[in-house]
């Protein structure tokens, strides 16, 4: 057979149906994924045909589909209950103060480090900013119940040392958000640096060293050259925080929650895990879940409109 | 090059020293912690040991070495660890080598799929009751199985492959009548280390500390993780063995109950800390990986 003759033969073979072709070359390639695309299916995909239970009365015996249709009941109750504004606005607050605080010191803290000329120092400092991430929230919230307790607690000895009195850090409301934001700081801020030294790594060298030809002094080229360089790592990783400002940090609210701080500390997601998982109220449960989801959403989509208006940088 | 003017070097001065301060506030609490576990609970509780142990003493370890829950818990943990990253890590394979050919018919429609299950999920309650229809509540399987993958994990391994593996190699070796598999477990898993490594690293660390999952799907106390006994302890201050152990005044008890704290956070942590200056810098890698193409 002849070259020209072999295409030919593939063409016609082919022409019926290429993507039916490369299907068949690869068709081990769809035998591997086809668990990973069940997986997604069943615990993803699944579950979403379970949201409908928040329009329903919801009871087991009858299951989710014969469960008798209820409107905007559940979602009406929540709007009209007692804890409502309580619980929109400690998740708005502990998200907001979260991010005022949180996002910007791995910025600071990248921007210092950056600057350091002994590798040795750098990777000292490096080193111990990023062992607190390993730590699990369990431990995290214990030390915080260890180190604030009011009577054997190191805080409080520091604060009766300099002739105050004790303060019952972990079951006072109005402690609450602050404990919160400064221990996941304390956690996570040299871990959360890496990306922006990372990024601060990728900005040319040339341009700083034609700023000190010019007589740029450090702080003029951290503020001209540094912070612009990594802008758009900043603008992204903002979009997604902004995003789960309401979903924010819920395992660590629930470890540190309890029946003295709740009036500070009751946040929409723990909500739904007490109404849903301890107290069964499956229907109301994923009304108050799905609420919070779409807020969740609808500030992403205009943030990331913002953020490409304003700035050409966006997730989409 | 050349002299530095004298702003500079008093900004640079200044960024010493406040790096050095920052470096010791985060490790002054995990000093202290293991201090603390050290010493003779009264002066830590009287707040008379600030940063050495003071009064050596390891009751608190001997009084943990008794605590059947703490070793039940730290077996689990050890096998949820083992059994959930090896299932993590085989899916991860199975799903970013496929996404990274481009001759895979259907790889924007599986990455679409994949994507939007981190914008939307059936939230707590339609995930508890799927997994209650499943019979999974209360099982071994429960704790491995929900969390098998993660989508963020399979972009970064996706994009290593289309990256760092040469297309020319696998070409060349489906030329020479190689099929996927082995070009998957013979080409490209071996030239994969590197980011194998990273993913070993980040699903190990989530079970060895995840307690969610565990906290909504388990009952039976056998099946608990060391996380979830560590709530108990440290945060629901539950001690009902070690408060036995101790049979002197109550005042007393409390104390070394407090005391065995520190030994505990100790204990919980020993594996993460010791491996933590090899484990780092692969840690590092990862974020890098992710980040640059993500």
């Amino acid at each position: 057979m002849t070259p020209e003759l072999r295409v030919e033969q593939d063409r016609t073979r082919t022409a019926t149906s290429p993507l039916l072709k490369t299907v068949k070359r690869n068709w081990d390639l769809y035998l591997m994924i086809i668990p990973v695309i069940a997986f997604f299916v069943i615990f993803a995909y699944l579950p979403l045909y379970g949201i409908q239970i928040a329009f329903k009365d919801f009871s087991a015996f009858k299951g989710i589909w014969d469960s008798p249709w209820v409107g905007f009941k559940h979602f009406e109750r929540f709007f009209d209950s007692y804890y409502f504004w309580r619980l929109i606005r400690n998740s708005f607050l502990l998200g907001v103060y979260s991010l005022a605080i949180g996002f910007p010191i791995p910025i600071i803290l990248a921007l210092m480090l950056n600057e350091v000329k002994s590798n040795r120092f750098k990777k000292f400092v490096q080193t111990i900013t990023y062992a607190p991430y390993f730590l699990s929230t369990v431990v995290i919230v214990g030390m915080l119940f260890i180190f604030l307790s009011p009577r054997t607690g190191l805080i409080n000895h520091i604060i009766q040392a300099f002739g105050g009195d004790p303060i019952a850090f972990m079951t006072s409301a109005g402690w609450f958000k602050t404990l919160y934001v400064f221990s996941d700081v304390w956690q996570t801020a040299g871990w959360s640096s890496i990306i922006y030294l990372a990024s601060l790594a990728g900005i040319d060298t040339q341009l700083h060293e034609a700023a000190k030809v010019d007589g740029a002094t450090k702080l003029q080229r951290i503020w001209h050259i540094n912070i612009p360089g990594i802008m758009p790592t900043i603008v992204i990783l903002l979009i997604l925080n902004l995003g789960s400002v309401l979903s924010i940090g819920f395992e660590k609210v629930l470890l540190m929650q309890n029946n003295l701080n709740m009036s500070g500390s009751d946040i929409i997601s723990t909500y739904v895990y007490r109404s849903g998982i301890l107290d069964a109220q499956y229907s109301f449960s994923t009304a108050v879940d799905l609420f919070n989801s779409i807020i969740n959403f609808i500030l992403l989509v205009t943030v990331n409109y913002v953020a490409r208006r304003v700035n050409d940088t966006s997730l989409w | 090059m050349g002299l530095q003017s004298r702003g500079d070097r008093l900004v640079e001065i200044i960024n010493y020293i406040l790096l050095a301060l920052i470096a010791a506030v985060v490790i002054y609490p995990l000093v202290f912690v293991l201090s603390a576990s050290f010493s003779k609970p009264d002066f830590v509780l009287r707040g008379e040991m600030w940063l050495l142990p003071k009064g050596i003493n390891l009751d608190a370890y001997s009084k943990i070495f008794q605590n059947k829950d703490l070793w039940i818990g730290y077996r689990n943990t050890i096998v949820y660890t083992l059994v959930g990253t090896s299932i993590n890590l085989l899916m991860t394979i199975l799903a970013a080598y496929p996404m990274s050919r481009k001759d895979f018919a259907g790889r924007n429609f599986v990455m679409a799929m994949m994507v939007v299950t981190l914008f939307f999920s059936g939230g707590l309650i339609p995930t508890y009751l799927l997994i209650k229809k499943l019979h999974m509540l209360d099982t071994f399987w429960v704790m491995v199985i929900p969390n098998a993958v993660s989508v963020w994990n399979i972009i970064i391994m996706r994009t290593f492959f289309q990256s760092s593996i040469p297309h020319e190699i696998q070409e060349s070796a489906m030329i020479d009548g190689c099929a996927n598999w082995q070009i998957l477990i013979r080409i490209v898993l071996p030239l994969s280390m590197p980011v194998i490594a990273v993913m070993i690293l980040f699903y190990a660390v989530g079970h060895w500390n995840a307690f969610f999952n565990a906290l909504i799907y388990l009952n039976d106390k056998d099946k608990f993780p060391l996380q979830l006994i560590l709530r108990e302890m440290l945060i629901q201050n539950s001690m009902k063995d070690m408060a036995k152990l101790t049979q002197e005044a109550v005042a007393k008890q409390a104390m070394s109950v407090e005391g065995i704290k520190y030994a505990i956070i100790v204990v919980a942590n020993l594996p993460v800390l010791l491996l933590y200056p090899f484990l780092q810098k692969y840690f590092v890698k990862g974020v890098m990986i992710g980040a640059l193409k993500g």
